[in-house]
């Protein structure tokens, strides 16, 4: 009898093991977060409210408009870069393009690159980037707009630390991260751009995103 | 008689000894030249360049083209230093993006060389110092 007891604490353990490695693995939610209390139909309830990208408008390499509101329906990962850059924009976009090809035909999902350099980096500069990079459609974005607008979004937003530096290579250092945002405008991932390790990693974490059920997305 | 012919084998035996050093003496120089040449690409030319030589797309050339690395070899070292502007055809496509100025000394710039003419399918052989001098005098 008390054989069998152990032998029934040794299933349940198992299967609780089991049972835990078949869940699906989600990514987690990064950035600042604050409790918000509220009161809906007379009772307390406390939210959890997580940090997301503030509204922004810029124009692509085709000339077009695009704001926040472009992305409602997609994820996306964004970067910073400019076109004359010996450094490491090579590198981060060598490896960009190997996310590009593995989802350049996935509806909901783009890449936003933003020039830090707009005085050079004009519309016609950025779209014969894109052609030479081999670049076409609507999935890969080059996004040009006021310098301040740019680096506010990328310093206060995207944690990327982006600044003037006219003693670095190129006349601005930066740091060649990749952050993937999801449809909620929430930051999920943060990515060294020039390591491949890490970009592989994204391209398995932006599969799993792409997977994560709707329900959670309508908030 | 059979002095004479120990004698000969004795001769032989330098002769093949001496084409051996010789060679041993080249291949360890080639060696340097490539070791160094190695470090220098990693730190100047491989962010554009990339791991293999294969370049970017039609923004940055590819490293791989032997003919354009030959009909080019005595101005390569002018290149690395001064940069490349212009229209340049490699690997059968065109490109005209600027490449930036690298302030390489002639020692390293021939060991650059050396590395890249040797590596990515490339088998040109060592570029010496020497040589590198006296294309740099020659820049344009």
């Amino acid at each position: 009898m008390r054989n069998f007891a152990w032998a029934f604490v040794l299933i349940s353990v198992v299967s609780a093991c089991t049972f835990n490695s078949n869940d699906k693995k989600t990514l987690p939610i990064l950035g600042s977060r604050k409790l918000e209390t509220k009161t809906v139909d007379g009772k307390t309830v406390t939210d959890t409210v997580y940090q997301t990208i503030t509204p922004f408008k810029f124009v692509n390499q085709y000339g077009d408009s695009i704001t926040n509101k472009s992305l409602d329906a997609d994820i996306y990962v964004a970067d910073f870069f400019f076109t004359t850059c010996p450094s490491i924009c090579p590198v981060m976009h060598r490896n960009m393009l190997k996310v590009y090809n593995t989802f350049k035909n996935t509806g909901d999902f783009k890449i936003l690159s933003h020039t830090i350099d707009p005085k050079h980096d004009s519309v016609p500069v950025l779209k014969k980037y894109a052609d030479k990079l081999g670049v076409t459609g609507n999935t890969w974005w080059f996004l040009q707009g006021k310098k301040e607008s740019t680096y506010e979004l990328a310093e206060k937003h995207y944690m990327v630390a982006v600044k003037g530096d006219s003693t670095a290579a190129g006349g601005y250092i930066h740091s060649g991260y990749f952050i993937l945002v999801d449809k909620q405008k929430r930051i999920r991932g943060v990515y060294d751009g020039t390591d491949p390790n890490q970009v592989d990693q994204m391209i398995g974490d932006i599969k799993t995103l792409l997977a994560e059920p709707d329900e959670n997305i309508a908030q | 008689m059979k002095f004479k012919k120990n004698g000969a084998i004795l001769c032989c035996l330098s002769a093949i000894l001496f084409i051996a050093a010789c060679e041993n003496q080249e291949s360890v120089e080639f060696k340097r030249y490539y070791s160094n040449g190695s470090l220098i690409y990693q730190q100047h030319c491989q962010n554009c360049h990339g791991t293999n030589g294969e370049g970017l797309s039609a923004l940055i050339p590819p490293l791989t083209d032997s003919v354009y690395l030959k009909n080019n070899r005595n101005s390569l070292a002018c290149y690395i230093r001064n940069g490349l502007k212009g229209k340049i055809t490699l690997d059968g496509k065109e490109f005209d993006d600027a490449m930036p100025a690298n302030n390489l000394a002639p020692m390293e710039a021939a060991e650059v060389i050396t590395y890249i003419q040797n590596s990515f399918g490339n088998k040109l052989g060592l570029t010496t110092i020497d040589q590198a001098e006296s294309d740099l005098e020659k820049c344009k």
